[in-house]
């Protein structure tokens, strides 16, 4: 049954050949960056070693990356940067909000138990 | 989207007629279940993060682990998941292509970059597969148990067996038969249950046989798990280091030595490290096995002209957010196991 009363957003969402031509100009810019962001990982990774002095900071960089490839994935692949600003925090707020809590607390409690286990014995 | 707001008016607002957001039903949903996906992945990803630090032996190190090619050996750290990735990211971006000439109404476009998508998911599934069936073989010398009870994994090139020589018969074999077929496999599992003694095997059928391998090359030990004389981290290299890993093998003792990985136990580090292993890249491939799936059917969809009668390629779109969350769970897969 065709329904009249229901506003469909989906007929409105196409675009021009022009507007096209710049997002396909975004794609490839965004894919060129994922793509260049592996390699320096990669390379960091095989050519700073776990046990030298500069691998937190290899770390921490490692984990920054992540989340830039991460955010570029969700902003442009996904195109969550183009709808409606409240609808992206609904997605992302309560997401990362309750992700940090969860990475704090596991892991805060994983050095204690870690621990007692050295302490007392598995 | 735009040019639509003059339409609003108070009454349409407040008859329920207007999506939250804006968005139409199922695009919503679809990112309702994203979140809850990402939510399984993330509870994954935060459990083996609390395995990793609450160890006492030293866990697995990516580049050490992960070194190898297909067809080329060990020695190329990382190459082959960095790969992987790059075949995910390009299948990523074929899929945004595909709802882009969606939104052009372009369905030449659609097909095409839809059937680069699947390609790119295949290419993906049969990497893993290879990268699996590496992980459970193991490498060649495997993890050996020293003298002093630490733990090594060994690094540097395996020298070939060229044959086992029997010395004395048995059930099957005569004295000074040679035996030239399935050598590694026939060794490595003689090792594991301790059927090797001072170069010589004990095979199958009760016979012994001489075993003439090629010298080893550049062999290292990496200590993983302390013993009484072993530090973590110490190395073993040259002389000092064959000496220590063939006493092991040579024992006659059973579990000295294990080669690659399975649920109890794995040659790598901790088995906690295979199970994780194992169940969020395993996980993930089902994923992406899924996304496949569904992009096939969707192709079928585009194919039919479905949508283009519709007037609209949501459901490209749609499964689009689906397949570029597998791509998103993957640089964190990627990150998490490999790199750090």
């Amino acid at each position: 049954m065709e329904r009249d009363d229901l506003i469909e957003y989906s007929l409105h969402a196409h675009h021009s050949e022009e507007k096209g031509k710049e997002i396909r100009k975004k794609i490839w810019f965004v894919t060129g960056l994922l793509t260049a962001i592996t390699v320096v990982e990669v390379l960091l990774g095989a050519f700073i070693k776990q046990s030298s002095g500069m691998w937190p900071v290899v770390k921490w960089s490692f984990i920054i990356m992540t989340l830039f490839k991460a955010g570029y994935i969700v902003m442009t692949f996904m195109h969550l940067g183009d709808e409606k600003k409240t609808f992206k925090y609904v997605i992302l707020v309560p997401y990362i909000l309750f992700m940090l809590y969860l990475i704090f607390i596991a892991l805060w409690e994983a050095l204690a138990v870690g621990e007692a286990w050295a302490t007392y014995g598995a | 989207m735009a040019g639509h707001s003059a339409q609003l008016d108070a009454k349409t607002l407040w008859g329920g007629k207007e999506s939250p957001f804006q968005t139409s039903y199922g695009k919503l949903m679809m990112w309702f279940f994203l979140v809850s996906d990402a939510l399984t992945f993330g509870g994954l990803l935060v459990a083996y993060g609390f395995s990793r630090h609450n160890t006492q032996e030293a866990w697995p190190i990516g580049e050490e682990t992960f070194n190898s090619l297909p067809f080329l050996g060990h020695g190329y750290p990382l190459v082959y998941v960095a790969l992987m990735t790059f075949i995910l990211i390009v299948s990523s971006v074929t899929m945004v292509l595909a709802v882009e000439a969606g939104h052009r109404m372009d369905r030449k476009g659609v097909t095409k970059w839809m059937i680069a998508t699947i390609i790119g998911g295949f290419f993906f599934l049969g990497s893993q597969a290879w990268e699996w069936s590496h992980f459970i073989h193991g490498s060649e010398f495997g993890k050996v148990e020293l003298a002093d009870g630490s733990q090594a994994i060994v690094k540097g090139h395996f020298g070939e067996i060229e044959n086992f020589t029997v010395v004395e018969a048995g059930k099957h074999h005569k004295k000074g038969e040679v035996i030239t077929e399935d050598l590694m496999h026939t060794f490595q599992h003689a090792a594991e249950k301790g059927h090797l003694h001072d170069g010589l095997i004990k095979l199958h059928d009760g016979s012994v046989a001489k075993i003439n391998k090629a010298k080893d090359e550049h062999m290292e030990l990496i200590v993983k798990k302390a013993g009484s004389k072993h530090e973590l981290n110490a190395k073993l290299e040259g002389a000092e280091a064959e000496k220590a890993y063939y006493e092991a093998i040579y024992s006659g003792v059973a579990n000295k030595v294990i080669y690659g990985a399975n649920l109890k136990q794995n040659e790598y580090g901790p088995q906690q490290y295979g199970q994780f292993f194992f169940f969020i890249t395993g996980f993930h491939g089902f994923h992406v096995f899924s996304g496949v799936m569904i992009n096939i059917l969707i192709l079928f969809g585009v194919l039919a002209g479905t949508y283009h009668k519709r007037g609209h390629y949501e459901m490209v779109e749609k499964t689009g957010l689906y397949w570029h969350f597998v791509d998103l769970v993957w640089v964190f897969v990627f990150t998490f196991f490999y790199l750090v």
